[in-house]
């Protein structure tokens, strides 16, 4: 184990603002990220359902 | 056709081939299960590597814990590059073979290599200011991060500036091949320039002395990063899939099945 | 194919000549992009001396991409694009020529320009004549290079930017290779391992972009 306690892990050794700026923009646009493409996955679902079904309405 | 059909609905299932996840159908289908086994390797893996990276690797002589930054920039900074050559190779068989779903996954993995090239170029900034002073200092690997972005986002811009998409899928191709085989040459020149004007060569983000659990905990984030990529990825093409046959008749009854069970 | 070259190279210059303020533009461009750094930086003679090289490149470079932007376009309007293209071999001798075209109209007044742009920056000889043959072996780089991005952006709204940011990353070699010559001799050292790679980046450039830009053109005209 390398951390006494749970203020020392965060502290970083006094790097704290260097190693958790990075991960945490890291996981930030690595949540964002995805969240982007589901989006774009379910608006292109609903925009198939709507021309599937005003073309059932045309046929 | 083989397979089953309407006239046809008990013909035998056809065997698996390589082109056969060719077919927007089946590629869409297969990554349907796929994706969120990515996604559990992802996590695994982040999780392992993590923990040996911050848990198990000892603390470094001359630079203190910041260089657990490491475990995140350099996996950045290798699937950056990597995913531009993958970018250029799929989109370069759409081309070649006319071949829509390789195109689409081409376009797919640009956002995400540009957000690796960026990741890379952020950690490095973080990196070097409390191990170097300064945020930025133009050395020859984060250089030729920074125009590797710039052909990252250029290689957007095209494809989302053309508006019919064989032409974007087309143009899009030819201008990664080029970028790829300038990637070599772009290095080498920056490598030149840098040991010009400044004395000594030291990365700015030089890794430390590696003891064997550093690099395991490195290896481990790599292939997590790798796994997340897949992930993203295929979720964009499948996105895309729906986007382009939106009137195809397995999308119709798809997005049908799906809106109103 | 040397007479398709021969051909759309004498017809490109035949039009420009038409047009003389057109095609001094890139020129003028350069001229007042140049003069706007001394004021910008301030007029100290070893500050300029210094950032000379770079400079007169950075303009040189964006001189030639403003300018090539418009390459293909005017072909395309009339139809005239679409006639070229018709043989399946000429498209390499139209992006060829075209290219060609654009050095003389553009890279070469730049060329004869830079002893100007020598005398405003306080350059010494030597960096002068480096500057010179390195603008010798670079521009018609930028010309090649620019001709695949106005191929790849050909009839798009937002051209003009988005060719830039496309060719300049590829662009950067030369721009190393040539700026650094010049600092090289300013240096006092030889800058032959300059000019050398230089020279290599000319040729395969040469031998490659004007294929790209066949493949482009095609691309953009289907």
């Amino acid at each position: 184990m390398n951390w006494g306690s749970a203020t020392e892990f965060f502290h970083m050794g006094g790097y704290g603002f260097y190693v958790w700026g990075s991960y945490g923009v890291t996981l930030l646009l690595m949540l964002t990220e995805p969240l982007l493409a589901r989006r774009r996955h379910s608006q292109a679902m609903q925009d198939a359902a709507r021309s599937a079904e005003s073309n059932e309405v045309d046929a | 056709m083989p397979g089953p059909t309407a006239a046809n609905p008990t013909a035998p299932a056809p065997r698996l081939r390589a082109f056969t996840f060719a077919a927007p159908s089946r590629f869409y289908a297969l990554t349907g299960w796929l994706v969120p086994l990515c996604w559990v390797a992802a996590l695994g893996l982040t999780a392992v590597g993590l923990y040996m990276g911050f848990f198990v690797a000892p603390t470094d002589a001359t630079q203190g814990d910041v260089y657990r930054i490491i475990f995140i920039h350099v996996p950045a900074a290798w699937m950056s590059m990597l995913l531009y050559l993958v970018m250029a190779f799929w989109a370069g068989i759409g081309w070649a073979f006319n071949a829509r779903l390789a195109s689409m996954v081409a376009r797919s993995i640009a956002p995400t290599g540009a957000l690796f090239t960026f990741l890379a170029l952020w950690t490095g900034a973080l990196w070097g200011k409390p191990t170097w002073g300064v945020y930025w200092a133009w050395d020859a690997r984060m250089t030729t991060e920074l125009i590797l972005l710039f052909l990252y986002l250029g290689y957007i811009a095209l494809v989302n500036a053309i508006d019919d998409t064989r032409r974007a899928d087309q143009a899009g191709a030819l201008l990664a091949l080029v970028g790829s085989i300038n990637v070599p040459i772009i290095y080498f020149s920056v490598k030149w320039w840098n040991t010009l004007h400044q004395g000594a060569t030291i990365s700015v983000t030089a890794a430390p002395k590696m003891a064997s659990t550093m690099l395991t905990a490195m290896l481990l984030m790599t292939l997590a990063f790798w796994a997340y990529a897949f992930a993203v990825v295929f979720m964009r093409t499948r996105a895309q899939i729906l986007e382009r046959d939106a009137h195809a008749g397995w999308v119709a009854e798809l997005a049908r099945e799906k809106i109103r069970p | 194919m040397n007479s398709v070259f021969v051909c759309v190279l004498l017809r490109d210059l035949k039009l420009a000549s038409r047009r003389r303020i057109d095609a001094l533009l890139p020129l003028a461009f350069f001229l007042v992009a140049l003069s706007l750094f001394p004021l910008g930086v301030g007029p100290e003679p070893q500050t300029l001396r210094q950032i000379a090289p770079g400079i007169v490149w950075v303009c040189a470079l964006l001189a030639s991409m403003l300018s090539v932007g418009s390459l293909f376009a005017g072909d395309l309007a009339d139809g005239s694009l679409e006639q070229m293209l018709l043989a399946p071999s000429s498209a390499i001798a139209v992006a060829s020529a075209k290219c060609a075209a654009h050095w003389l109209l553009t890279g070469l007044p730049l060329i004869v320009a830079t002893p100007l742009a020598g005398l405003a920056f306080n350059m010494s000889g030597p960096a002068v004549a480096a500057l010179l043959f390195s603008l010798v072996l670079g521009t018609p780089i930028l010309s090649l290079l620019g001709g695949l991005g106005a191929a790849l952006t050909l009839g798009l709204r937002s051209g003009g930017m988005l060719l830039i940011l496309i060719v300049l990353p590829l662009a950067t070699p030369a721009l190393i290779f040539g700026a650094g010559a010049v600092v090289t001799v300013e240096a006092g050292m030889s800058a032959s391992g300059h000019f050398s790679l230089l020279g290599a980046l000319l040729i395969v450039t040469t031998l490659g972009a004007p294929l790209a830009t066949a493949a482009a053109l095609r691309i953009s005209t289907e």
